[in-house]
Protein backbone atom coordinates (compact mmCIF):
# COMPACT_ATOMS: atom_id res chain seq x y z
CA UNK A 1 0.00 0.00 0.00
CA UNK A 2 1.40 3.65 -0.78
CA UNK A 3 1.03 6.39 0.63
CA UNK A 4 -1.73 8.35 0.18
CA UNK A 5 -1.44 10.80 -2.81
CA UNK A 6 -2.26 14.77 -2.30
CA UNK A 7 -5.54 14.97 -3.82
CA UNK A 8 -7.63 18.11 -3.70
CA UNK A 9 -10.93 17.85 -3.20
CA UNK A 10 -13.27 19.93 -5.06
CA UNK A 11 -17.30 20.09 -5.74
CA UNK A 12 -18.61 19.05 -8.87
CA UNK A 13 -19.70 21.95 -10.17
CA UNK A 14 -23.49 22.17 -10.53
CA UNK A 15 -24.81 23.41 -13.52
CA UNK A 16 -26.96 26.70 -12.69
CA UNK A 17 -30.10 25.72 -12.86
CA UNK A 18 -29.81 22.89 -10.47
CA UNK A 19 -28.06 25.40 -7.99
CA UNK A 20 -30.99 27.65 -8.56
CA UNK A 21 -33.26 24.99 -8.15
CA UNK A 22 -33.85 24.77 -4.34
CA UNK A 23 -34.15 28.40 -3.90
CA UNK A 24 -37.29 28.84 -6.87
CA UNK A 25 -39.63 28.21 -4.45
CA UNK A 26 -39.24 31.07 -2.54
CA UNK A 27 -39.66 33.08 -5.83
CA UNK A 28 -43.24 31.79 -5.82
CA UNK A 29 -44.68 33.84 -3.06
CA UNK A 30 -43.40 37.15 -4.94
CA UNK A 31 -44.48 35.95 -8.07
CA UNK A 32 -47.72 35.08 -7.31
CA UNK A 33 -48.03 38.31 -6.04
CA UNK A 34 -47.07 40.22 -8.86
CA UNK A 35 -49.87 37.86 -10.95
CA UNK A 36 -52.04 38.99 -8.37
CA UNK A 37 -51.20 42.75 -9.05
CA UNK A 38 -51.73 42.38 -12.72
CA UNK A 39 -55.01 40.71 -12.50
CA UNK A 40 -56.30 43.06 -10.12
CA UNK A 41 -58.06 45.89 -11.65
CA UNK A 42 -57.06 48.24 -8.78
CA UNK A 43 -54.29 48.45 -6.68
CA UNK A 44 -55.61 49.42 -3.02
CA UNK A 45 -57.95 46.02 -3.72
CA UNK A 46 -55.24 44.05 -4.42
CA UNK A 47 -53.35 45.32 -0.70
CA UNK A 48 -55.93 44.28 1.23
CA UNK A 49 -56.44 41.00 -0.26
CA UNK A 50 -52.61 40.28 -0.18
CA UNK A 51 -52.58 41.50 3.52
CA UNK A 52 -55.71 39.12 3.95
CA UNK A 53 -53.90 36.24 2.11
CA UNK A 54 -50.73 36.63 4.48
CA UNK A 55 -52.80 37.00 7.25
CA UNK A 56 -54.63 33.76 6.53
CA UNK A 57 -51.51 31.46 5.60
CA UNK A 58 -49.82 32.77 8.45
CA UNK A 59 -52.31 31.36 10.87
CA UNK A 60 -52.35 27.81 8.64
CA UNK A 61 -48.76 27.88 9.00
CA UNK A 62 -49.10 27.95 12.78
CA UNK A 63 -51.58 24.86 12.56
CA UNK A 64 -49.37 22.84 10.30
CA UNK A 65 -45.68 23.59 11.12
CA UNK A 66 -46.06 20.78 13.94
CA UNK A 67 -47.86 18.56 11.82
CA UNK A 68 -44.78 18.62 9.39
CA UNK A 69 -42.36 17.72 11.66
CA UNK A 70 -44.24 15.20 13.30
CA UNK A 71 -44.58 13.42 10.16
CA UNK A 72 -40.86 13.90 9.35
CA UNK A 73 -39.24 12.79 12.44
CA UNK A 74 -41.47 9.53 12.96
CA UNK A 75 -43.75 8.95 10.01
CA UNK A 76 -46.69 9.52 12.05
CA UNK A 77 -50.07 10.34 10.51
CA UNK A 78 -52.25 12.48 12.75
CA UNK A 79 -55.67 13.07 11.45
CA UNK A 80 -56.51 13.90 15.39
CA UNK A 81 -54.07 17.42 15.10
CA UNK A 82 -57.91 19.56 14.29
CA UNK A 83 -58.81 18.50 17.55
CA UNK A 84 -55.92 20.83 18.96
CA UNK A 85 -57.06 23.66 16.98
CA UNK A 86 -60.27 23.40 17.96
CA UNK A 87 -59.28 22.84 21.81
CA UNK A 88 -57.46 25.97 21.37
CA UNK A 89 -60.26 28.06 20.18
CA UNK A 90 -62.69 27.00 22.91
CA UNK A 91 -60.09 27.49 25.75
CA UNK A 92 -58.57 30.98 24.28
CA UNK A 93 -62.19 32.35 23.43
CA UNK A 94 -63.30 31.57 27.02
CA UNK A 95 -60.20 33.32 28.73
CA UNK A 96 -61.29 36.43 26.56
CA UNK A 97 -64.98 35.81 27.41
CA UNK A 98 -63.91 35.85 30.92
CA UNK A 99 -61.74 39.20 30.59
CA UNK A 100 -64.82 40.95 28.98
CA UNK A 101 -63.57 43.98 30.35
CA UNK A 102 -60.10 44.26 29.47
CA UNK A 103 -61.26 43.12 25.69
CA UNK A 104 -63.86 45.80 25.43
CA UNK A 105 -61.39 48.35 26.67
CA UNK A 106 -60.35 51.00 24.41
CA UNK A 107 -56.90 50.44 25.84
CA UNK A 108 -54.24 48.41 23.03
CA UNK A 109 -51.98 47.24 26.43
CA UNK A 110 -55.29 45.75 28.05
CA UNK A 111 -56.43 44.19 24.86
CA UNK A 112 -53.34 42.91 24.25
CA UNK A 113 -52.85 41.18 27.55
CA UNK A 114 -56.57 39.88 27.10
CA UNK A 115 -55.39 37.89 23.80
CA UNK A 116 -51.61 37.14 25.15
CA UNK A 117 -53.22 35.40 28.41
CA UNK A 118 -55.73 33.48 25.91
CA UNK A 119 -52.99 32.33 23.79
CA UNK A 120 -51.21 31.50 26.74
CA UNK A 121 -53.32 29.32 28.03
CA UNK A 122 -54.56 27.64 25.02
CA UNK A 123 -50.88 26.51 24.11
CA UNK A 124 -50.86 25.60 27.49
CA UNK A 125 -53.69 23.26 27.57
CA UNK A 126 -52.92 22.14 24.00
CA UNK A 127 -49.41 21.13 25.06
CA UNK A 128 -50.47 18.90 27.85
CA UNK A 129 -53.18 17.72 25.38
CA UNK A 130 -50.94 16.70 22.96
CA UNK A 131 -48.80 15.32 25.84
CA UNK A 132 -51.65 13.11 26.62
CA UNK A 133 -52.67 12.29 23.21
CA UNK A 134 -49.05 11.17 21.94
CA UNK A 135 -48.61 8.54 25.26
CA UNK A 136 -51.99 7.48 24.80
CA UNK A 137 -52.92 7.18 21.34
CA UNK A 138 -50.26 7.71 18.73
CA UNK A 139 -47.45 5.54 20.88
CA UNK A 140 -49.09 2.41 20.12
CA UNK A 141 -49.39 2.64 16.69
CA UNK A 142 -46.03 3.05 15.47
CA UNK A 143 -45.12 2.14 12.34
CA UNK A 144 -48.58 1.67 11.37
CA UNK A 145 -49.84 3.74 8.97
CA UNK A 146 -53.97 2.18 8.35
CA UNK A 147 -54.10 1.81 12.06
CA UNK A 148 -52.62 5.56 12.86
CA UNK A 149 -55.13 6.77 10.63
CA UNK A 150 -58.30 4.67 12.29
CA UNK A 151 -56.94 5.87 15.80
CA UNK A 152 -56.35 9.25 15.25
CA UNK A 153 -59.50 9.87 13.81
CA UNK A 154 -61.05 8.10 16.58
CA UNK A 155 -58.69 10.04 19.12
CA UNK A 156 -60.28 13.59 17.00
CA UNK A 157 -63.79 11.91 17.32
CA UNK A 158 -63.57 12.19 21.13
CA UNK A 159 -61.87 15.09 21.26
CA UNK A 160 -64.79 17.04 19.73
CA UNK A 161 -67.42 14.96 21.58
CA UNK A 162 -65.58 16.64 25.20
CA UNK A 163 -65.54 19.98 23.48
CA UNK A 164 -69.30 19.73 23.08
CA UNK A 165 -69.66 18.58 26.60
CA UNK A 166 -68.08 20.79 27.91
CA UNK A 167 -68.92 24.37 26.04
CA UNK A 168 -72.05 22.62 24.99
CA UNK A 169 -73.30 22.42 21.38
CA UNK A 170 -73.90 26.07 20.38
CA UNK A 171 -71.06 27.50 18.36
CA UNK A 172 -69.56 30.46 20.05
CA UNK A 173 -69.53 33.98 18.72
CA UNK A 174 -66.53 36.40 19.51
CA UNK A 175 -65.44 40.05 19.13
CA UNK A 176 -62.29 41.12 18.92
CA UNK A 177 -60.33 43.18 21.53
CA UNK A 178 -61.59 46.65 20.75
CA UNK A 179 -57.94 48.09 19.76
CA UNK A 180 -58.22 45.20 17.36
CA UNK A 181 -61.20 45.79 15.59
CA UNK A 182 -61.65 47.52 12.28
CA UNK A 183 -58.92 48.58 9.67
CA UNK A 184 -55.74 51.52 9.26
CA UNK A 185 -55.52 52.93 5.61
CA UNK A 186 -52.81 52.27 3.98
CA UNK A 187 -52.02 53.68 0.07
CA UNK A 188 -55.86 54.13 0.03
CA UNK A 189 -56.15 49.94 1.50
CA UNK A 190 -58.21 49.18 4.34
CA UNK A 191 -55.74 46.71 5.86
CA UNK A 192 -57.62 44.84 8.94
CA UNK A 193 -55.81 45.36 12.55
CA UNK A 194 -56.21 42.19 13.63
CA UNK A 195 -54.86 40.86 10.14
CA UNK A 196 -51.91 42.69 10.58
CA UNK A 197 -51.28 41.40 13.92
CA UNK A 198 -51.34 37.76 12.72
CA UNK A 199 -49.30 38.49 9.94
CA UNK A 200 -46.73 39.70 12.97
CA UNK A 201 -47.32 36.55 14.84
CA UNK A 202 -47.02 34.08 12.35
CA UNK A 203 -43.93 35.74 10.90
CA UNK A 204 -42.12 35.82 14.62
CA UNK A 205 -43.49 32.29 15.49
CA UNK A 206 -41.56 31.20 12.13
CA UNK A 207 -38.44 32.91 13.12
CA UNK A 208 -38.62 31.49 15.90
CA UNK A 209 -38.42 28.18 15.11
CA UNK A 210 -35.98 28.76 12.49
CA UNK A 211 -33.59 30.00 15.00
CA UNK A 212 -34.01 26.89 17.19
CA UNK A 213 -33.97 24.84 14.38
CA UNK A 214 -30.90 26.15 12.51
CA UNK A 215 -29.16 27.31 16.33
CA UNK A 216 -29.62 25.16 18.84
CA UNK A 217 -28.79 21.74 19.17
CA UNK A 218 -32.22 20.43 19.95
CA UNK A 219 -32.99 21.74 16.41
CA UNK A 220 -29.85 19.94 15.03
CA UNK A 221 -31.21 16.66 16.18
CA UNK A 222 -34.85 17.53 15.12
CA UNK A 223 -33.70 17.84 11.41
CA UNK A 224 -31.08 15.43 11.65
CA UNK A 225 -33.97 12.95 12.89
CA UNK A 226 -36.25 14.32 10.02
CA UNK A 227 -33.30 12.99 7.64
CA UNK A 228 -32.24 10.02 9.48
CA UNK A 229 -33.62 9.08 12.65
CA UNK A 230 -31.53 5.32 13.53
CA UNK A 231 -28.34 7.66 12.98
CA UNK A 232 -29.66 10.61 15.56
CA UNK A 233 -30.22 7.33 17.94
CA UNK A 234 -26.63 5.89 17.15
CA UNK A 235 -24.94 9.07 17.99
CA UNK A 236 -26.52 9.04 21.27
CA UNK A 237 -29.47 10.69 21.19
CA UNK A 238 -33.23 9.42 22.63
CA UNK A 239 -35.30 10.69 19.78
CA UNK A 240 -38.31 9.35 21.55
CA UNK A 241 -37.62 12.10 23.89
CA UNK A 242 -36.93 14.55 20.68
CA UNK A 243 -40.17 13.37 19.81
CA UNK A 244 -42.46 13.54 22.26
CA UNK A 245 -41.45 17.18 22.25
CA UNK A 246 -41.78 18.23 19.23
CA UNK A 247 -45.10 16.70 18.99
CA UNK A 248 -46.21 18.84 22.29
CA UNK A 249 -44.64 22.21 20.76
CA UNK A 250 -46.85 20.94 17.43
CA UNK A 251 -49.83 20.47 18.94
CA UNK A 252 -49.21 23.77 21.64
CA UNK A 253 -48.80 25.95 17.91
CA UNK A 254 -52.01 24.64 16.76
CA UNK A 255 -53.78 25.20 19.43
CA UNK A 256 -52.32 29.11 18.78
CA UNK A 257 -53.49 28.79 15.51
CA UNK A 258 -56.88 27.71 16.44
CA UNK A 259 -57.28 30.84 18.54
CA UNK A 260 -55.95 33.04 16.15
CA UNK A 261 -58.83 31.57 13.87
CA UNK A 262 -61.75 31.82 15.98
CA UNK A 263 -61.20 35.82 16.52
CA UNK A 264 -60.56 35.84 12.59
CA UNK A 265 -64.17 34.37 11.85
CA UNK A 266 -65.45 35.61 15.25
CA UNK A 267 -67.10 32.09 15.88
CA UNK A 268 -66.01 29.30 16.98
CA UNK A 269 -67.70 25.46 16.59
CA UNK A 270 -66.32 22.01 17.72
CA UNK A 271 -65.60 20.99 14.26
CA UNK A 272 -63.66 24.04 12.79
CA UNK A 273 -60.65 21.92 13.37
CA UNK A 274 -61.50 18.97 11.18
CA UNK A 275 -62.45 21.88 8.35
CA UNK A 276 -59.25 23.23 8.73
CA UNK A 277 -57.29 20.49 8.44
CA UNK A 278 -57.86 20.52 4.41
CA UNK A 279 -55.80 23.34 4.36
CA UNK A 280 -53.32 22.20 6.66
CA UNK A 281 -52.80 19.02 4.83
CA UNK A 282 -52.75 20.56 1.50
CA UNK A 283 -50.07 23.06 3.07
CA UNK A 284 -48.01 20.51 4.57
CA UNK A 285 -47.51 18.54 1.68
CA UNK A 286 -46.88 21.18 -1.16
CA UNK A 287 -44.13 22.12 1.68
CA UNK A 288 -42.89 18.86 1.50
CA UNK A 289 -43.59 16.69 4.11
CA UNK A 290 -41.03 17.77 7.25
CA UNK A 291 -39.92 20.23 6.16
CA UNK A 292 -40.91 23.93 7.96
CA UNK A 293 -39.72 26.56 5.37
CA UNK A 294 -41.39 24.07 2.59
CA UNK A 295 -44.80 24.36 5.00
CA UNK A 296 -44.14 27.97 5.42
CA UNK A 297 -43.96 29.24 1.72
CA UNK A 298 -46.60 26.62 0.95
CA UNK A 299 -49.09 28.39 4.11
CA UNK A 300 -48.59 31.40 2.36
CA UNK A 301 -49.80 30.56 -0.92
CA UNK A 302 -53.12 28.88 -0.23
CA UNK A 303 -54.11 32.09 1.84
CA UNK A 304 -52.86 34.32 -1.23
CA UNK A 305 -54.15 31.84 -4.08
CA UNK A 306 -57.47 31.33 -1.91
CA UNK A 307 -57.60 35.22 -1.38
CA UNK A 308 -57.23 36.15 -5.06
CA UNK A 309 -59.41 33.43 -6.35
CA UNK A 310 -62.20 34.54 -4.45
CA UNK A 311 -62.09 38.16 -5.34
CA UNK A 312 -61.93 37.45 -9.35
CA UNK A 313 -63.72 34.31 -9.29
CA UNK A 314 -65.78 33.58 -6.33
CA UNK A 315 -67.27 30.31 -8.01
CA UNK A 316 -63.73 29.08 -8.19
CA UNK A 317 -62.57 29.65 -4.71
CA UNK A 318 -63.70 26.59 -3.69
CA UNK A 319 -61.03 24.72 -5.98
CA UNK A 320 -58.40 27.18 -5.89
CA UNK A 321 -56.71 25.59 -3.27
CA UNK A 322 -56.46 22.08 -5.22
CA UNK A 323 -55.49 23.62 -8.49
CA UNK A 324 -52.87 24.84 -6.03
CA UNK A 325 -52.04 21.06 -5.09
CA UNK A 326 -52.42 19.44 -7.94
CA UNK A 327 -49.99 22.03 -10.10
CA UNK A 328 -47.31 21.97 -7.36
CA UNK A 329 -47.18 18.01 -7.15
CA UNK A 330 -47.24 17.95 -10.81
CA UNK A 331 -43.71 19.99 -10.55
CA UNK A 332 -42.12 18.59 -7.86
CA UNK A 333 -44.52 15.28 -6.70
CA UNK A 334 -42.20 15.48 -3.19
CA UNK A 335 -43.13 18.71 -2.66
CA UNK A 336 -41.60 22.08 -2.99
CA UNK A 337 -38.74 21.69 -0.20
CA UNK A 338 -38.63 17.67 0.36
CA UNK A 339 -36.59 16.26 3.31
CA UNK A 340 -33.97 14.00 1.66
CA UNK A 341 -34.58 10.95 3.85
CA UNK A 342 -31.76 8.29 4.11
CA UNK A 343 -33.89 5.50 5.04
CA UNK B 1 -7.38 -12.02 25.73
CA UNK B 2 -9.21 -13.13 28.34
CA UNK B 3 -11.43 -10.22 28.89
CA UNK B 4 -13.05 -8.87 25.71
CA UNK B 5 -13.99 -5.40 24.96
CA UNK B 6 -17.45 -6.82 23.52
CA UNK B 7 -18.99 -10.23 23.87
CA UNK B 8 -21.83 -12.08 21.44
CA UNK B 9 -22.79 -15.33 22.92
CA UNK B 10 -25.40 -17.05 20.96
CA UNK B 11 -27.02 -13.92 18.81
CA UNK B 12 -30.40 -14.73 16.87
CA UNK B 13 -31.25 -11.86 14.85
CA UNK B 14 -34.42 -12.26 13.09
CA UNK B 15 -35.64 -9.37 10.04
CA UNK B 16 -39.10 -9.53 9.56
CA UNK B 17 -39.94 -12.97 8.56
CA UNK B 18 -36.22 -13.86 7.78
CA UNK B 19 -33.58 -15.98 10.72
CA UNK B 20 -30.68 -13.82 9.74
CA UNK B 21 -28.87 -14.02 12.55
CA UNK B 22 -28.48 -18.07 13.64
CA UNK B 23 -26.07 -17.71 16.90
CA UNK B 24 -23.43 -15.27 16.42
CA UNK B 25 -20.06 -16.20 18.42
CA UNK B 26 -17.72 -13.34 18.44
CA UNK B 27 -15.09 -11.71 20.72
CA UNK B 28 -13.54 -8.03 20.21
CA UNK B 29 -10.30 -8.13 22.54
CA UNK B 30 -9.66 -4.50 23.81
CA UNK B 31 -7.38 -2.31 21.72
CA UNK B 32 -6.57 -4.11 18.00
CA UNK B 33 -8.58 -4.07 15.08
CA UNK B 34 -10.87 -7.35 14.34
CA UNK B 35 -11.72 -7.90 10.86
CA UNK B 36 -15.41 -9.01 10.38
CA UNK B 37 -15.30 -10.99 6.80
CA UNK B 38 -17.60 -12.75 4.48
CA UNK B 39 -19.48 -13.30 1.42
CA UNK B 40 -21.85 -11.02 0.29
CA UNK B 41 -25.38 -11.20 2.46
CA UNK B 42 -23.75 -13.34 5.42
CA UNK B 43 -24.70 -11.22 7.70
CA UNK B 44 -22.16 -8.77 8.68
CA UNK B 45 -23.75 -5.55 8.66
CA UNK B 46 -26.55 -6.74 10.18
CA UNK B 47 -24.51 -8.31 13.23
CA UNK B 48 -22.86 -4.82 13.63
CA UNK B 49 -26.63 -3.24 13.47
CA UNK B 50 -27.87 -5.61 16.43
CA UNK B 51 -25.18 -4.49 18.97
CA UNK B 52 -25.96 -1.33 18.18
CA UNK B 53 -29.41 -2.49 19.04
CA UNK B 54 -31.07 -0.81 15.55
CA UNK B 55 -31.99 -4.84 14.77
CA UNK B 56 -32.89 -6.53 17.73
CA UNK B 57 -31.13 -9.76 19.52
CA UNK B 58 -34.35 -12.50 19.45
CA UNK B 59 -31.88 -14.75 22.06
CA UNK B 60 -28.30 -14.77 23.10
CA UNK B 61 -26.25 -12.37 25.17
CA UNK B 62 -24.23 -9.03 23.78
CA UNK B 63 -22.17 -8.02 26.82
CA UNK B 64 -20.01 -4.24 26.30
CA UNK B 65 -17.52 -3.80 28.38
CA UNK B 66 -18.37 -6.55 30.97
CA UNK B 67 -22.46 -4.74 30.65
CA UNK B 68 -25.05 -6.85 29.64
CA UNK B 69 -26.24 -4.05 26.55
CA UNK B 70 -28.63 -7.04 24.81
CA UNK B 71 -32.15 -4.91 25.54
CA UNK B 72 -30.27 -1.50 25.96
CA UNK B 73 -32.18 1.53 23.54
CA UNK B 74 -29.47 2.64 20.46
CA UNK B 75 -29.00 5.67 22.46
CA UNK B 76 -28.02 4.28 25.55
CA UNK B 77 -25.60 1.77 23.95
CA UNK B 78 -23.91 4.72 21.98
CA UNK B 79 -23.36 6.30 24.78
CA UNK B 80 -21.96 3.63 26.50
CA UNK B 81 -18.45 4.94 24.12
CA UNK B 82 -19.65 2.67 20.99
CA UNK B 83 -18.76 4.81 17.58
CA UNK B 84 -20.61 3.15 14.88
CA UNK B 85 -19.76 4.11 10.98
CA UNK B 86 -22.59 2.11 9.31
CA UNK B 87 -22.42 0.48 5.82
CA UNK B 88 -24.56 3.40 4.31
CA UNK B 89 -22.80 6.06 6.40
CA UNK B 90 -25.81 7.84 7.62
CA UNK B 91 -24.81 11.63 6.55
CA UNK B 92 -26.99 14.12 7.62
CA UNK B 93 -27.11 15.65 4.09
CA UNK B 94 -29.15 18.78 4.83
CA UNK B 95 -26.86 19.13 7.63
CA UNK B 96 -23.61 21.25 6.84
CA UNK B 97 -20.06 18.81 7.58
CA UNK B 98 -20.38 21.30 10.64
CA UNK B 99 -23.07 20.57 11.89
CA UNK B 100 -22.45 16.58 11.28
CA UNK B 101 -19.46 16.74 13.81
CA UNK B 102 -21.36 18.84 16.35
CA UNK B 103 -24.24 16.28 16.58
CA UNK B 104 -21.62 13.58 16.79
CA UNK B 105 -20.16 14.88 20.03
CA UNK B 106 -23.20 13.96 22.10
CA UNK B 107 -22.08 14.48 25.32
CA UNK B 108 -20.66 18.37 25.54
CA UNK B 109 -19.07 20.34 22.74
CA UNK B 110 -16.80 19.32 20.40
CA UNK B 111 -12.89 19.88 21.60
CA UNK B 112 -10.40 21.62 19.57
CA UNK B 113 -7.95 19.06 20.04
CA UNK B 114 -10.19 16.28 18.67
CA UNK B 115 -11.22 18.47 16.18
CA UNK B 116 -7.22 18.99 15.10
CA UNK B 117 -6.87 15.13 14.40
CA UNK B 118 -10.36 15.02 12.57
CA UNK B 119 -8.62 17.81 10.15
CA UNK B 120 -5.56 15.61 10.39
CA UNK B 121 -6.56 12.55 8.85
CA UNK B 122 -9.06 14.22 6.33
CA UNK B 123 -8.32 17.55 5.46
CA UNK B 124 -11.15 18.07 2.83
CA UNK B 125 -13.46 17.97 5.79
CA UNK B 126 -11.64 21.19 6.99
CA UNK B 127 -12.55 22.52 3.49
CA UNK B 128 -15.60 21.83 3.50
CA UNK B 129 -16.43 22.79 6.94
CA UNK B 130 -19.63 25.17 6.19
CA UNK B 131 -21.19 23.26 3.03
CA UNK B 132 -23.97 21.06 3.09
CA UNK B 133 -22.58 17.41 3.94
CA UNK B 134 -24.72 16.07 0.77
CA UNK B 135 -22.45 17.77 -1.61
CA UNK B 136 -19.89 16.10 -0.31
CA UNK B 137 -18.24 13.26 -2.86
CA UNK B 138 -18.55 9.83 -1.83
CA UNK B 139 -15.06 9.39 -0.34
CA UNK B 140 -15.57 13.18 1.35
CA UNK B 141 -19.10 11.39 2.82
CA UNK B 142 -17.17 8.26 4.18
CA UNK B 143 -14.78 10.34 6.21
CA UNK B 144 -17.64 12.55 7.86
CA UNK B 145 -19.02 9.30 8.65
CA UNK B 146 -15.57 8.20 10.41
CA UNK B 147 -14.71 11.68 11.76
CA UNK B 148 -18.08 11.78 13.82
CA UNK B 149 -17.66 8.57 15.11
CA UNK B 150 -14.39 10.24 16.04
CA UNK B 151 -15.74 13.25 17.96
CA UNK B 152 -15.74 11.37 21.13
CA UNK B 153 -13.78 9.29 23.32
CA UNK B 154 -15.28 5.62 22.31
CA UNK B 155 -13.81 2.42 23.36
CA UNK B 156 -14.90 0.71 20.57
CA UNK B 157 -15.43 1.12 16.71
CA UNK B 158 -18.16 -0.60 14.50
CA UNK B 159 -17.20 0.06 11.20
CA UNK B 160 -18.86 -1.04 7.95
CA UNK B 161 -17.04 -1.30 4.44
CA UNK B 162 -15.17 2.32 4.80
CA UNK B 163 -13.83 1.68 1.37
CA UNK B 164 -16.34 0.82 -0.43
CA UNK B 165 -16.79 2.24 -3.54
CA UNK B 166 -14.28 4.27 -3.02
CA UNK B 167 -10.75 5.33 -5.58
CA UNK B 168 -7.78 3.75 -4.76
CA UNK B 169 -5.58 7.22 -3.35
CA UNK B 170 -9.08 7.75 -1.34
CA UNK B 171 -8.49 4.03 -0.07
CA UNK B 172 -5.32 4.96 1.23
CA UNK B 173 -6.35 7.84 3.27
CA UNK B 174 -9.02 5.88 4.56
CA UNK B 175 -6.55 2.87 5.65
CA UNK B 176 -4.22 5.54 7.05
CA UNK B 177 -6.84 6.92 9.28
CA UNK B 178 -8.00 3.61 10.82
CA UNK B 179 -4.23 3.00 11.68
CA UNK B 180 -4.17 6.24 13.31
CA UNK B 181 -7.22 5.19 15.14
CA UNK B 182 -6.36 2.11 16.16
CA UNK B 183 -2.57 3.31 17.56
CA UNK B 184 -4.91 5.45 20.10
CA UNK B 185 -5.96 2.20 21.31
CA UNK B 186 -9.41 2.31 20.79
CA UNK B 187 -10.66 -0.98 19.35
CA UNK B 188 -12.22 -1.63 15.98
CA UNK B 189 -14.87 -4.13 14.82
CA UNK B 190 -14.13 -3.23 11.09
CA UNK B 191 -16.04 -4.99 7.76
CA UNK B 192 -13.57 -4.69 4.97
CA UNK B 193 -13.79 -6.48 1.66
CA UNK B 194 -10.70 -5.06 0.46
CA UNK B 195 -8.62 -8.10 1.61
CA UNK B 196 -4.85 -5.55 0.95
CA UNK B 197 -6.77 -3.71 3.77
CA UNK B 198 -7.62 -6.02 6.16
CA UNK B 199 -4.72 -7.73 5.71
CA UNK B 200 -2.66 -4.46 6.90
CA UNK B 201 -4.85 -3.61 9.40
CA UNK B 202 -6.22 -6.46 10.65
CA UNK B 203 -4.94 -7.91 14.19
CA UNK B 204 -7.69 -10.53 14.80
CA UNK B 205 -10.49 -11.91 12.54
CA UNK B 206 -13.80 -13.28 12.52
CA UNK B 207 -15.50 -15.23 9.44
CA UNK B 208 -19.03 -15.10 8.77
CA UNK B 209 -20.83 -17.67 6.92
CA UNK B 210 -25.04 -18.22 6.52
CA UNK B 211 -25.30 -15.79 9.89
CA UNK B 212 -22.74 -17.78 12.38
CA UNK B 213 -19.01 -17.16 12.49
CA UNK B 214 -17.45 -19.71 11.08
CA UNK B 215 -13.86 -19.35 11.86
CA UNK B 216 -11.78 -16.64 14.25
CA UNK B 217 -7.88 -16.51 14.77
CA UNK B 218 -5.75 -13.85 13.89
CA UNK B 219 -5.15 -12.08 10.86
CA UNK B 220 -2.04 -13.06 9.88
CA UNK B 221 -3.01 -17.08 9.52
CA UNK B 222 -5.62 -16.19 7.63
CA UNK B 223 -3.90 -14.20 5.13
CA UNK B 224 -0.79 -17.07 4.92
CA UNK B 225 -3.39 -19.61 4.22
CA UNK B 226 -4.68 -18.98 0.64
CA UNK B 227 -6.76 -22.82 0.87
CA UNK B 228 -8.46 -21.64 4.51
CA UNK B 229 -9.32 -18.20 2.44
CA UNK B 230 -11.24 -20.41 -0.26
CA UNK B 231 -12.64 -22.68 1.93
CA UNK B 232 -14.18 -20.18 4.59
CA UNK B 233 -15.32 -17.07 1.63
CA UNK B 234 -15.24 -19.41 -1.76
CA UNK B 235 -12.85 -17.46 -3.39
CA UNK B 236 -9.34 -16.73 -2.88
CA UNK B 237 -8.82 -12.89 -1.60
CA UNK B 238 -5.27 -12.79 -2.06
CA UNK B 239 -4.11 -9.36 -3.75
CA UNK B 240 -3.36 -9.02 -6.81
N1 LIG C 1 -33.94 -4.74 5.89
C1 LIG C 1 -33.86 -6.02 5.51
N2 LIG C 1 -34.95 -6.72 5.18
C2 LIG C 1 -34.89 -8.00 4.80
N3 LIG C 1 -33.75 -8.70 4.70
C3 LIG C 1 -32.62 -8.07 5.01
C4 LIG C 1 -32.60 -6.70 5.44
N4 LIG C 1 -31.33 -6.36 5.68
C5 LIG C 1 -30.59 -7.45 5.43
N5 LIG C 1 -31.35 -8.49 5.02
C6 LIG C 1 -30.89 -9.81 4.66
O1 LIG C 1 -30.06 -10.28 5.69
C7 LIG C 1 -28.96 -11.00 5.17
C8 LIG C 1 -27.69 -10.45 5.74
O2 LIG C 1 -27.53 -9.12 5.31
P1 LIG C 1 -26.32 -8.22 5.75
O3 LIG C 1 -26.59 -6.86 5.23
O4 LIG C 1 -26.11 -8.36 7.20
O5 LIG C 1 -25.12 -8.90 4.95
P2 LIG C 1 -23.64 -8.42 4.79
O6 LIG C 1 -22.79 -9.55 5.26
O7 LIG C 1 -23.42 -7.12 5.45
O8 LIG C 1 -23.51 -8.30 3.23
P3 LIG C 1 -22.69 -7.26 2.33
O9 LIG C 1 -21.30 -7.74 2.30
O10 LIG C 1 -23.33 -7.36 0.99
O11 LIG C 1 -22.84 -5.91 2.94
C9 LIG C 1 -29.05 -10.87 3.66
O12 LIG C 1 -29.55 -12.09 3.16
C10 LIG C 1 -30.02 -9.77 3.42
O13 LIG C 1 -30.77 -10.01 2.27
MG1 LIG D 1 -23.00 -5.26 4.77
Amino acid sequence: MSAAPDHRPTFARAGLSDRLAPWLPLLLVPLLMVFGWLAIPSTSSWLTLTVSGLAMGMMIFLMASGLTLVFGLMDVINFGHGAFISLGAFVGVSVLLALASWTAAASLPLNLAALGLALVAAVLVTGTMGWLFERVIVRPVYGAHLKQILVTMGGLIVAEQLILVIWGPAQIFITRPEMLKGAVTFAGAALEKYRLVAVALGLIVFLAMRLVLRHSRIGLIVRAGVQNGEMVQALGYRLRLVFIGTFVAGSALAGLGGVMWGLYDEVITADMGASLMVLVFIVVIIGGLGSVEGCFLGALLVGLVQNYAAFLEPKLAMVSNIALLVAVLMWRPEGMMAVVKSK
Amino acid sequence: MSDPILTLKGVHTDIGRYHILQGVELEVPRGGVTMLLGRNGVGKTTTLRTVMGLWRARAGQITFDGRDVTALPTAAIARAGIGFVPEDMGIFTDLTVEENLILAAASGPLSSDRLDRIFAAFPPLKTFWKSAAGNLSGGQKQMLSIARAMAEERRLYLIDEPTKGLAPAIVATMAAALRDLKAEGAAILLVEQNFAVARLLGDSCAVMDDGRVIWSGPMAELAADTALQERLMGLSLEAP
